[in-house]
């Protein structure tokens, strides 16, 4: 009975809240709060009488009761509230198929540019995952009553802001969707270092978005990239939590099926001409997924994706990613002058890691340690640290 | 929703190549037609403001504008909009958007928590 609630609890949650934000006028903690108490009751009376036929209908009626009872006993002043206190009851909804689907329009409010990147991830969470407030609090490692607070301030923001529950107009819907997906990317980001949960939501949320905006190819490129990413996820540590490169990863652990999934999605999505950065990434990661190994990878169409994501999306990550994919398919000598027009990462250990490995292979040894160092003195986690220390080793060793 | 929106000048902002924007007599003649301006004007620069205090019932007047707000503010308007997205909309067509900033304050109504 309680796993047949959690999955109308993770289907019906967004939906739900979407529905009691325009019940109350767009008080969206009301709107939570009446939404948590129907599933509380669900959760309560269930058990006993049985799930009703039309779920979605009786959370939403009993959420709508709520709502009208916390709302007449407060004796709010808002005219809005007090309308919807004083008109008759409205009649019961008879049939899931009633509840509106407001999920897209959810989404896009959670991620609206006049909400900061914190609360835009938070309230994405909460309102449209349906996580609690310690679930996210513990997701991003802060106290349970600051993430409340956080939580409180946006949805304040929302309401006194006049943030809309609406579809974007057409002219602005490219940027709104692409504030969506970078919330949605930042949170597959989080949880891929962290809290795995987060990459759940994050794949569940692109799932609902790729169902509701079939014609968008960049949803589909970007749920296809977390496919297969995550895909590789268990291989990526060692017990010790160690970080292992791509060419030590044991691809036997590899998630043969989940990797597919992703290709998939990938090329269809590429099919539909307008290619955008999370379908170029989204292709680069599926080549990587699809080799037996660095021998057997296609470096040379590699490279090719890169030159076009460095069109659609410059910045000098892609250029160093690049200069790194020109070494595999042409050799280190190749890379290093690409290397060297990079500017902008000096600070970055990463690129001094990756001059070193380029340098070590072009047989450049005392120039090689030298970039390990500074490297080194940059990485943020023990684990690169212990990764770099390893490398410069063996380098010295050599010697 | 009402939004008071402030036209502000940009002390950063140096005119560059970014040119087309909309006529300030374009902007407010439509959007009145549409009835989203209820009102608004330009305003006089801070050499012509006078600020008001009222400290021990006595009224203290200083020649000049308040500090927070000197030179910045080139004018308002009074916006009835649907929603942010639309205030946004309106916001964005202003020339002073272009050259300058504009802050799109949410009116709070007397009895509204």
């Amino acid at each position: 009975m309680n796993d047949r609630i959690a999955e109308i609890y993770a289907d019906g949650w967004s939906r739900i809240v979407a529905t009691m934000i325009r019940f109350t006028g767009g008080d969206w903690s009301l709107a939570e709060e009446s939404t948590q108490d129907a599933f509380a009751q669900a959760l309560r009376t269930w058990p006993e009488v049985g799930v009703p036929d039309q779920p979605l209908a009786w959370l939403t009626t009993t959420a709508r009761r709520r709502a009208i009872d916390v709302i007449r006993r407060a004796g709010v002043e808002q005219s809005r509230l007090r309308e919807v206190a004083m008109e008759p009851a409205p009649p019961p909804y008879s049939g899931d198929s009633e509840i509106p689907d407001d999920r897209l329009e959810l989404i896009f409010a959670c991620c609206h540019p006049a909400l900061n990147q914190e609360s835009q991830v938070a309230l994405t969470l909460r309102s449209v995952a349906g996580l609690s407030t310690a679930e996210i609090a513990r997701a991003f490692l802060v106290p349970e009553k600051t993430m409340g607070q956080r939580l409180f301030r946006a949805k304040q923001r929302i309401k006194q802001a006049g943030i809309p529950l609406r579809m974007p107009a057409a002219h602005l819907l490219p940027d709104r969707v692409s504030a969506v997906l970078h919330v949605l990317y930042l949170l597959f980001n989080e949880g891929y270092s962290g809290d795995p949960r987060l990459c759940r939501e994050a794949v569940r949320i692109a799932r609902v978005l790729a169902e509701l905006m079939p014609d968008e190819p960049e949803v589909l490129g970007l749920l296809a990239l977390m496919l297969l990413q995550d895909a590789r996820r268990d291989s990526r540590t060692d017990s010790s939590g160690a970080l292992v490169p791509l060419d030590e990863q044991d691809r036997s652990r590899w998630d043969r099926q989940q990797i597919e999934a992703g290709a998939a999605l990938c090329e269809r999505a590429l099919r539909r001409g307008r290619a955008g950065p999370f379908q170029l990434q989204a292709a680069i990661a599926a080549c990587h997924a699809s080799a037996a190994g660095l021998d057997d990878t296609d470096w040379p169409e590699i490279v090719g994706l890169y030159t076009h994501l460095r069109q659609v999306a410059p910045g000098p990550i892609v250029d160093l990613n690049r200069a790194v994919a020109v070494s595999m398919a042409s050799g280190p000598e190749a890379a290093l002058p690409l290397v060297a027009e990079i500017s902008g990462l000096d600070g970055y250990h990463l690129f001094h890691a990756t001059r070193a490995d380029l340098l070590r292979r072009a047989g450049r040894g005392p120039e090689a340690a030298d970039s390990y160092r500074k490297a080194l003195e940059l990485a943020p986690t023990e684990a690169e640290r212990h990764f770099l220390t390893g490398r410069l080793h063996d380098l010295t060793d050599a010697d | 929703m009402k939004y008071l929106m402030l036209v502000c000048v940009d002390p950063e902002y140096t005119p560059g190549a970014d040119n087309g924007s909309p006529e300030t007599d374009d902007w407010a003649a439509t959007m009145d037609a549409k009835g989203i301006r209820l009102i608004g004007d330009r305003t006089r620069p801070g050499s012509a403001a006078t600020t008001v205090r009222v400290r021990n019932r006595e009224v203290l007047v200083t020649d000049g504008p308040y500090t927070e707000t000197k030179d910045l503010i080139a004018g308002f308007d009074v916006l009835e909009c649907e929603d942010l997205d639309q205030a946004i909309e309106v916001a964005a067509k202003h020339p002073m958007a272009w050259a300058g900033v504009i802050e799109l304050r949410p009116v709070w109504p007397w009895g509204e928590d």
